[in-house]
């Protein structure tokens, strides 16, 4: 009656289980294979020897002791964005909305460091700031947590536009607070007394010189609860259950909306503390730019390690690491920063397209036989 | 030409080696109405999404107009003129009713002036006498208009063929006899239909001819002048089966659970349950019968906190005494009371448990709050998910494992062992056995005997006669929502329930006899 379709030469299919070895084994064959794409890319407008552009990547991130710290800031920034934007992911809430919410934190924090600062104990201004930083940012997320708990609004839609509410609020701050008239930026705030100032020189030995150290140890201290937080606390299973199926929460008692709200707050206010860490902690001013696209890369942080902080620890070293280097091989071979993105775009694109193959296997056609690629 | 619209000879259907057809015939006349008889899962939507070209048949021919056709996509049940109108309509919201019966129009042409669109659709409207606003946005629309749009675009695109799925499921009275009469135009019009419904009554006033599936098998076909009720239930229920269940006699039973005038409203506004009174009591089976989706869901859920609804749901503790009313409560609430309750709901993976978590992770959901402060307690559900694997005899490479990897039969083995060993007062169990092989399914009897035994009042949602008639000790039968009637397990015969479940609107008697007897047994306990 019909002919039967000719199986087609590669069918999709979806893998059940896969082996830790083979998962690492394609993991690494995605990096050298994109290395080989950047090397023809470099090869390409510069010329020169991709070894030496590969030397002169680790140069970059960390060749001085200077550049090194650099990364290590950079990664516990990443780091915190990942681990605050977790617990929403887990819920299956999509919060792209960490960049405003870190923005928010900040700007809290420069108020209270610029109204503040000089004024009050330094006590009650580290207090007040972290204090107003999280409120903030807290805020920021429980809006569109609201609305999506109440009316099943969108929340990607809803937290990405709020992105751009915090960038303008931004700007308007800059302007009101404007260090030379007409300059538009804020200019590094308590320049002289370095009040609101995270400060290491009172800690001993190395985390005394390195300016960066509390920021780091907060940083660690947020990893290691929010492991314990989603693994072995009741309300990680909760998010659990409600990320895997509303109904099975509503059939288990769980109060969705309570849960939905609860963990938009959590993840808003480890945003607006990092936006804390990030003013009080390096850059000491705010602009625009001060989030500089963390609250998405954090995204690819988070669910390339699976939302398991530990893992989030190694891919967002990883993520900067391959960021700082590729700056430095942009000004060692007069390229401008554009090249350096394309860099990182390339290894960005064979990470994530990697996951295709760690989900799915491509079976082909010969003889039943099946092959893995 | 040819006398038949469609004509389907020797058709096969297999999922895995269940069959849902095997080697059925089916013919449907130009300007006749054929309805299409059969109790849930007899393959009655199999048969008509081969139709439609959702499923290509594993063996099998069919026809139309004479010609031998080959059906391998929707797409092609288009160009042959077969129409489905599916239970769950498939509209754009956001358009018009004109918008969306032209939405996917191939008519090669790249401007659609909507002025022409609107008149052609209004001749059609005319000429098969159907009334509805163009021009109005589906979100706006009731269901019946909704359907309407859903008819009307089958017939704008040309079908000839007109495949209705349980159409009159969510129509009012009003609305279903005016359903009828554009019908009965369209079939004078010489258009073929196919009517799939559960309602004997409707059938015997729409249809030229009944064709009745059984468990996936063609039993026959009857003219609807010289048909029955009770003839065709009986083509549809078909002989008795034996199946040797154990079956005690409750001891010493006491009343559980008293439902008065429960109504309830579904997603669409559409009652669900309407005044629904039963009692159930501890040490007996109580089996609910009913065709698919006349309100069982809603009952169960209802009582397990998760379904609002007016009227009342009492539950007595069966040893001290205490009354509380469980409506309005949401589940956490009913716990919190004191309230021993399971349910094995119908949804395993989608309500009763996490898919991708292993055991311990599942057995959590009733337990996760159990412990002081606000870490989990890890040990406590392990240890009960190893003893579930070992006396149920679960096979999983471990307790790790995600249920959702597990065979069907595991997986009701892990939610039917966590409900239980919750040592419930009342049990609740939806197609408890659904999908399960003969020996899983003895394995949930045996317990559900075994909570008998220990007192539990058991509410059984089932779908198999034979088995609520071997199980059961009380059979309560839901027909659109109401109690139709409840009858004793031990000596019902299986054309009564299966008349009792077709019956539109309930013989008043049957309902208040049964009421009365359940009555003198709470006195008599």
């Amino acid at each position: 009656m019909h002919s039967r379709e000719k199986e087609p030469f590669v069918r999709i299919k979806r893998r059940d289980n896969i082996p830790l070895m083979q998962c690492i084994f394609i993991w690494a064959a995605a990096i050298a294979l994109s290395l080989v794409v950047c090397a023809l890319f470099i090869f390409a407008v510069t010329h020169s020897n991709p070894g030496a552009v590969y030397r002169s990547l680790v140069d970059g991130a960390i060749g001085t002791g200077r550049r090194t710290w650099n990364t290590v800031r950079d990664t516990s920034i990443l780091l915190a964005t990942a681990l605050a934007i977790t617990p929403a992911f887990k819920m299956r809430f999509w919060n792209i909305g960490a960049e405003g919410q870190i923005l928010v934190g900040g700007i809290a924090t420069a108020a209270v460091m610029r109204y503040w600062g000089g004024n009050v104990p330094t006590f009650v201004l580290f207090a007040a700031m972290v204090i107003v930083s999280i409120l903030a940012g807290l805020i920021w997320g429980l809006i569109p947590a609201f609305f999506k708990a109440h009316w099943n609004t969108n929340e990607t839609l809803f937290t990405l536009m709020m992105n751009y509410i915090a960038i303008q609020l931004t700007a308007f701050f800059s302007i009101v607070w404007e260090a030379k008239k007409g300059s538009g930026t804020i200019g590094t705030i308590n320049q002289k007394t370095q009040a609101g100032w995270i400060s290491t020189s009172f800690l001993p030995d190395v985390f005394g010189k390195f300016n960066y150290s509390i920021n780091v140890i907060i940083v660690l201290a947020i990893t290691i609860f929010m492991y314990i937080y989603l693994k072995y606390t009741k309300h990680g299973y909760e998010i659990s259950v409600v990320g895997q199926s509303e109904n099975t929460a509503r059939y288990a008692g769980i109060h969705v909306k309570t849960v939905i709200l609860r963990t938009m707050a959590l993840s808003g206010a480890i945003c607006g503390f990092t936006g804390f860490l990030l003013v009080s902690g390096s850059s000491h001013t705010i602009s625009t730019s001060t989030a500089g696209g963390r609250g998405f890369t954090a995204i690819t942080v988070s669910w390339l390690s699976k939302f398991n902080p530990f893992v989030m620890i190694l891919i967002s070293f990883f993520l900067v690491f391959m960021g700082n280097g590729s700056t430095q091989i942009a000004s060692e071979f007069q390229l401008n920063e554009s090249a350096s993105e394309v860099i990182t775009g390339i290894i960005l694109f064979f990470i994530l397209g990697s996951e295709f193959f760690i989900n799915y296997k491509l079976v082909f056609r010969k003889g039943g036989k099946e092959e893995t690629a | 030409m040819s006398e038949y619209a469609i004509e389907l000879k020797g058709i096969s259907k297999y999922f895995g080696v269940r069959a849902a057809n095997e080697d059925v015939d089916l013919n449907v006349k130009k300007g006749e109405i054929l309805a299409l008889l059969g109790e849930n899962g007899s393959g009655k939507t199999t048969l008509m999404n081969i139709l439609s070209g959702i499923y290509y048949p594993d063996a099998g021919h069919i026809y139309v107009d004479g010609q031998e056709v080959n059906i391998a996509s929707p797409k092609d049940a288009y160009h042959l003129g077969i129409g489905m109108i599916h239970q769950h309509f498939k509209l754009v919201d956001i358009f018009t009713a004109a918008e969306n019966i032209i939405l996917g129009l191939e008519d090669g042409q790249r401007v659609i002036n909507m002025k022409d669109v609107n008149a052609e659709i209004h001749k059609l409207m005319d000429r098969y006498g159907f009334d509805l606003d163009l021009g109005k946005k589906v979100y706006d629309m009731s269901v019946s208009e909704k359907q309407t749009v859903e008819i009307i675009k089958m017939l704008f695109r040309g079908a000839q063929v007109l495949i209705l799925d349980e159409p009159t499921a969510v129509l009012t009275p009003q609305e279903t006899d005016h359903l009828f009469e554009v019908l009965r135009n369209m079939k004078a019009d010489g258009k073929g239909i196919i009517i799939i419904t559960h309602k004997l009554h409707e059938v015997l006033a729409i249809s030229d001819r009944v064709s009745i599936l059984r468990k996936g098998h063609y039993i026959g076909t009857v003219n609807t002048a010289e048909a029955t009720e009770t003839g065709l239930t009986e083509m549809m229920v078909g002989e008795k089966v034996v199946l040797d269940i154990d079956r005690t006699d409750p001891v010493d039973p006491k009343k559980c659970l008293e439902i008065r005038n429960l109504t309830c409203l579904n997603q669409y506004g559409v009652k669900a349950l309407d005044d629904v009174s039963f009692t159930a009591m501890s040490g007996e089976i109580l089996g609910i019968a009913g065709i698919a989706g006349s309100g069982q869901k809603e009952l169960l859920e209802a009582i397990a906190g998760l379904q609002a609804g007016t009227g009342s749901i009492l539950f007595t503790d069966p040893e001290t005494g205490d009354t509380e009313e469980l409506l309005g409560k949401d589940p956490l609430k009913i716990k919190q009371m004191g309230v021993s309750l399971a349910f094995v709901p119908e949804d395993r993976l989608g309500m009763g448990l996490v898919g991708n978590m292993g055991m311990p992770g599942n057995m959590m959901i009733r337990s996760y709050r159990n412990g002081r402060g606000r870490l989990l307690e890890q040990a406590p559900p392990r240890n009960l998910s190893e003893d579930i694997k070992d006396r149920l005899e679960v096979v999983t490479p471990g307790i790790n494992y995600p249920v959702r990897r597990l065979s069907g039969g595991n997986v009701q083995k892990v939610l039917v062992g966590r409900e239980i060993a919750l040592a419930p007062k009342l049990l609740l169990t939806a197609y408890a056995v659904r999908g399960l092989d003969i020996n899983t399914s003895y394995t949930i009897y045996n317990l559900l005997n075994e909570q008998k035994q220990k007192g539990v009042a058991v509410i059984f949602v089932g779908e198999d006669l034979d088995v609520l008639l071997e199980l059961c000790d009380r059979i309560l039968v839901l027909c659109q929502g109401r109690v139709s009637g409840i009858v004793d397990a031990r000596t019902a015969k299986k054309e009564e329930i299966g008349l009792l479940m077709t019956r539109h609107g309930a013989e008043p008697a049957l309902e208040a006899q049964a009421g009365q007897e359940t009555g003198k047994e709470v006195q008599d306990a």
